[in-house]
């Protein structure tokens, strides 16, 4: 891979991010968002989850952005590896802190030591994990480029056009809900092979589903409301209304669909590696790192470390997301919830 | 018990709400009387206070966000806010009992007339042999045809005026000697309400009970009720005998409610509204 | 009421037929029959062979429907495979060669000797789980459960189980850790374990989806006028709430229970249980397509049997639909 590539890869990256950042901003202008902002701050778990959430957030980018630096294998260095730049790769396990290596004879001395100690092959467990959080982060957005806009223009069509187009999209959204999630995307990823590109593709075009009914069900009740009438009255075009005025209004929707969903993401993804379908081994992801470690723990001397890091790091993205996202319906919406 | 003393008698009660978007005084200081025998009509537009108050007599708001702050509500001399929740329970329904405005929500869709009823009977009056006998003089003196076949139906299966004739029934099934209604016809068409008011005067004069009617409509309070107490805002602003206010109300509330009664014939052609801005605070 | 269940049932017609129609061309995307041909044949085989083993077999018939003139419309690949579903042949095993419909016979019963004990289990934990929240709602108790649920949603099943069989199979051997004997109650200790790691591991979300629907029932009206009639708390809350709660209920499990036979994939690989989720998970290594397509296709014909039986539970429960 060329320098150019990389550039164009970084650069991706970047505007993404901005784009995520700045398409925030702009709905954060409207009245309800305003509001909910403000119970958001109170609710001090939320604001907590969603520091937590940076962080996993900061730690996923850095190994995404690359620089034009080669590391010993050929492969562009990332951020992440620079920080990483002085840990040594060992030759076996070794426990956290450790000062040698971890077998009952034979004990090496380190070359350094390791905050979470190493895995098999001997390499540094939390810079294992935080690779896999840019794993976690990558599927997690690209599935949530595809699925969101699906779910989007689908629902919102379904529920303001009503009629024929409201008869295909539910015909369409039942027959991929009738096919038990885990056994689709097991058929589909052989289908396709495994990888981040095809995960998230298949996590992509099954997961529309949810949002895309809570969308319909929200944009017939709105498109029943008196201020759509008016503004039909007034000449508005449909697709006018659809963008001035329902999509506004149903964001909040797609905001909190967006967080809970990416928890939703993560899990499944982790799922999938662990049972073969889904990263390949070698690749940083924590649901491989739970299938590499899942004997590690009837070892003697047990090896808990490996799937100790990777369940950790998991769990608080998983359980941040979805307080997460509670706190936000708690904010947009504080009778409902 | 001396014929002097009321049956109830609330003393400077004194009620809020405590929200997490700021306290709200419901109820500001007010004190009436019910004696054994009469019916007393609360009137007053939403948020006057008055269901708040009909709410509180048993204590059936949920404690948190309300809080009693202060006042009395004297049952037969006992004081209700000063009661055990055994206490409360044993006076729910067979000392005070209620009837509501929505009957088709405030009876459990999926048990049957008969079983709400007599799970009320069961709870108050455990001598009684034949609850099911029981249950049909009842639905018999509401009005209800063939009760013997009705109590079997579940509430969807029965028209919105026989629903409230249940709840009636149910009320009155443990002999309560104060019935509380909460705007019983509201929601209930003007015909089926007429026919209601009249079947509450014919219970009220067999029975010879109290009510405490709830009400925003000043039109159907002349026939049933012996007194009336105006309230706005949290306060009673009139409270006489119903003839009186009537005739001669003081209170330009009271004046503008009663104007607000839709007469016919009268040849009015605008219908009169009342002007909060005018009205003393 | 009949007709409302022919009307579903009609429904579900075109919704098989399109899993049909995606399980067929994924299938035929991963596996095209001319290399199967060719792996059968060998790879110097002549084109005529080929024709010929394809021809045996129907292969080289139109994929959809049949324009060809002199031949029936129907007469393509897919309406043959129709035809063959219909009659409950789901193929063989491209490993094997047994047909599928056998492995399923078999791997039925240790999949549901797990899964229906953990389901009972898990939804009698849940509701009385939920019926307590709701009891001591809005109180540090009713918090702390509900954080507990969110922590119970946010563990990876697979630790469950990981976990789960480390600690009580390996730590302290309450239990075997692996392996399954058929028949009998010596059967109990193997399954035991799984049993129970399968009921707690999705105890958290379902707590949360009952609590919210029992909440919402105790918001109702008809709740105010029972605790008008002096009943207790504990009365409302367990006939009243309870009831009403339960019809709620009743639409999210019951469309559950037919894909049970399915067994569950983490459970069954790390146990060792021959069930059918085992079978997938073997499936799934051994790139054994027929078997995979075939668990897609019973899947999806189980939970479209689940909807069913979810709308006719609904329709009896409910005296509201069921005395119209």
């Amino acid at each position: 891979m060329n320098v150019f590539l990389l550039i164009i890869q970084d650069v991706a990256v970047i505007a993404v991010v901005a784009a995520i950042i700045w398409s925030i901003l702009r709905f954060c202008r409207s009245e309800r968002w305003q509001r909910a902002l403000r119970r958001f701050y109170g609710d001090w778990l939320g604001v907590a989850m969603l520091v937590v959430i940076s962080i996993y957030f900061v730690v996923g980018i850095s190994d995404l952005v690359r620089l034009p630096v080669k590391d010993p294998s050929g492969r562009f260095v990332s951020l992440l590896d620079v920080c990483f730049r002085d840990v040594a790769v060992e030759k076996n396990f070794s426990a956290p802190l450790a000062h040698t290596t971890y077998s009952l004879n034979g004990a090496e001395p380190l070359k350094g030591r390791h905050l979470f100690g190493t895995d098999q092959l001997g390499k540094d467990v939390l810079k294992q994990t935080m690779k896999g959080c840019s794993t976690a982060m990558l599927i997690g957005t690209l599935t949530s480029l595809i699925y969101i806009p699906i779910g989007i223009i689908l629902g919102i069509v379904a529920g303001y056009y009503k009629g024929w187009v409201d008869d295909v999209i539910q015909y369409v959204y039942s027959v991929i809900a009738s096919i038990p999630g885990i056994l689709l995307l097991i058929a589909l990823l052989m289908v396709l092979g495994k990888g981040v590109l095809q995960i998230s593709f298949v996590l992509g075009i099954t997961g529309w589903i949810g949002l895309c009914r809570l969308l319909r069900g929200e944009t017939l009740k709105q498109s029943e409301r008196v201020y759509c009438e008016a503004a039909r009255a007034l000449g508005q075009s449909n697709i006018n209304i659809i963008f001035r005025h329902i999509l506004p209004n149903v964001m909040h929707l797609v905001l909190i669909s967006f967080i809970l969903g990416f928890s939703g993401i993560v899990l499944t993804e982790s799922v999938l590696s662990y049972l073969g379908v889904g990263m390949p081994i070698g690749t940083p992801s924590w649901g491989v790192m739970i299938d590499s470690a899942r004997m590690e723990l009837s070892r003697d001397p047990m090896v808990w470390w490996n799937i100790g890091a990777a369940t950790g790091a998991l769990f608080f993205l998983v359980i941040s997301l979805n307080l997460l996202g509670d706190s936000l319906r708690r904010a947009f919406d504080p009778k409902a919830a | 018990m001396n014929p002097e003393t009321p049956l109830l008698s609330i003393k400077d009660l004194f009620i809020r709400f405590e929200t997490e978007n700021g306290d709200i005084d419901a109820v500001k200081g007010i004190s009436f009387d019910v004696q054994a025998g009469e019916t007393l009509a609360i009137v007053g537009e939403s948020g006057s206070g008055k269901s708040v108050t009909a709410l509180s007599l048993t204590r059936l708001i949920p404690e948190p966000p309300a809080r009693y702050v202060s006042g009395e509500i004297l049952l037969n001399g006992k004081d209700v806010l000063k009661m055990s929740p055994r206490e409360l329970r044993a006076i729910r329904g067979s000392q005070i009992a209620y009837i509501f405005q929505e009957p088709s929500t405030s009876l459990n869709p999926v048990f049957t007339i008969r079983n709400q009823i007599a799970e009320t009977i069961r709870l108050h009056r455990p001598d009684v042999k034949n609850v099911n006998e029981e249950i049909i003089k009842w639905l018999d003196l509401v009005g209800i045809v063939e009760p013997e076949k009705r109590m079997w139906d579940y509430p969807h299966q029965l028209s919105g005026g026989m629903q409230q004739r249940a709840m009636i029934a149910m009320a009155l099934s443990c002999q309560p000697v104060l019935l509380v209604a909460d705007e019983p016809t509201t929601a209930l068409d003007v015909t089926i309400q007429a026919q209601i008011m009249t079947q509450l005067r014919e219970l009220k004069s067999r029975l010879k009970m109290s009510i405490i009617l709830i009400t925003h409509n000043f039109g159907i309070v002349g026939d049933i009720a012996d007194r009336i107490a105006v309230m706005f805002r949290g306060k009673i602003v009139e409270y006489g005998e119903t003839k009186s206010i009537l005739a001669n109300p003081q209170h330009p509330y009271t004046k503008a409610l009663i104007e607000c009664i839709p007469q016919l014939g009268a040849g009015k052609k605008r219908l009169t509204t009342i002007d909060h801005a005018s009205l003393p605070s | 009421m009949f007709s409302y269940i022919i009307r579903r049932i009609l429904y579900s017609v075109p919704i098989l037929f399109g899993v049909i129609v995606i399980t067929f061309v994924l299938f035929y995307v991963v596996h095209p029959p001319h290399s199967v041909a060719l792996q059968m044949l060998g790879p110097k085989a002549k084109p005529e062979a080929i024709q010929n083993w394809l021809h045996n077999r129907g292969y080289d018939k139109p994929m959809f429907i049949n324009t060809q003139a002199g031949r029936s419309l129907f007469d393509s690949q897919l309406c043959h495979h129709i035809k063959s579903l219909a009659l409950f042949d789901l193929g063989k095993s491209l490993k094997t060669n047994e047909p599928i419909i056998d492995m399923f016979k078999r791997g039925a019963i240790p999949s549901l000797c797990i899964t229906v004990p953990a389901f009972f289990l898990g939804i009698t934990m849940a509701i009385l789980a939920a019926l307590f929240l709701v009891f001591v709602r809005e109180s540090l108790l009713d918090v702390t459960g509900t954080i507990l649920c969110v922590v119970s949603m946010s563990i990876p099943p697979m630790v469950y189980v990981i976990f789960g069989q480390w600690l009580f199979a390996t730590q302290w051997s309450y239990f075997p850790a692996f392996g399954f004997i058929p028949g009998g109650f010596s059967m109990a200790r193997f399954l035991a374990l799984p049993i129970c790691i399968m009921a707690f591991a999705g105890i958290g979300s379902d707590i949360r989806m009952y609590r919210a629907i029992f909440l919402e029932e105790a918001r109702s009206d008809y709740v105010r006028t029972a605790y008008a009639k002096g009943l207790s708390a504990r009365r409302v809350l367990l006939v009243h709430v309870f009831k009403n709660g339960m019809i709620s209920l009743i639409t999210l499990v019951v469309a559950s229970l037919p894909l049970l036979i399915m067994g569950s994939l983490i459970i069954e690989d790390f146990f060792g249980i021959p069930g059918l989720g085992n079978l997938m998970i073997n499936a799934t290594r051994s790139a054994d397509f027929t078997v995979i397509m075939a668990e897609v296709y019973v899947g999806s014909l189980l939970f479209l049997f689940g909807l069913l039986l979810t709308d006719i539970c609904y329709a009896i429960a409910d005296p509201r639909i069921r005395l119209k």
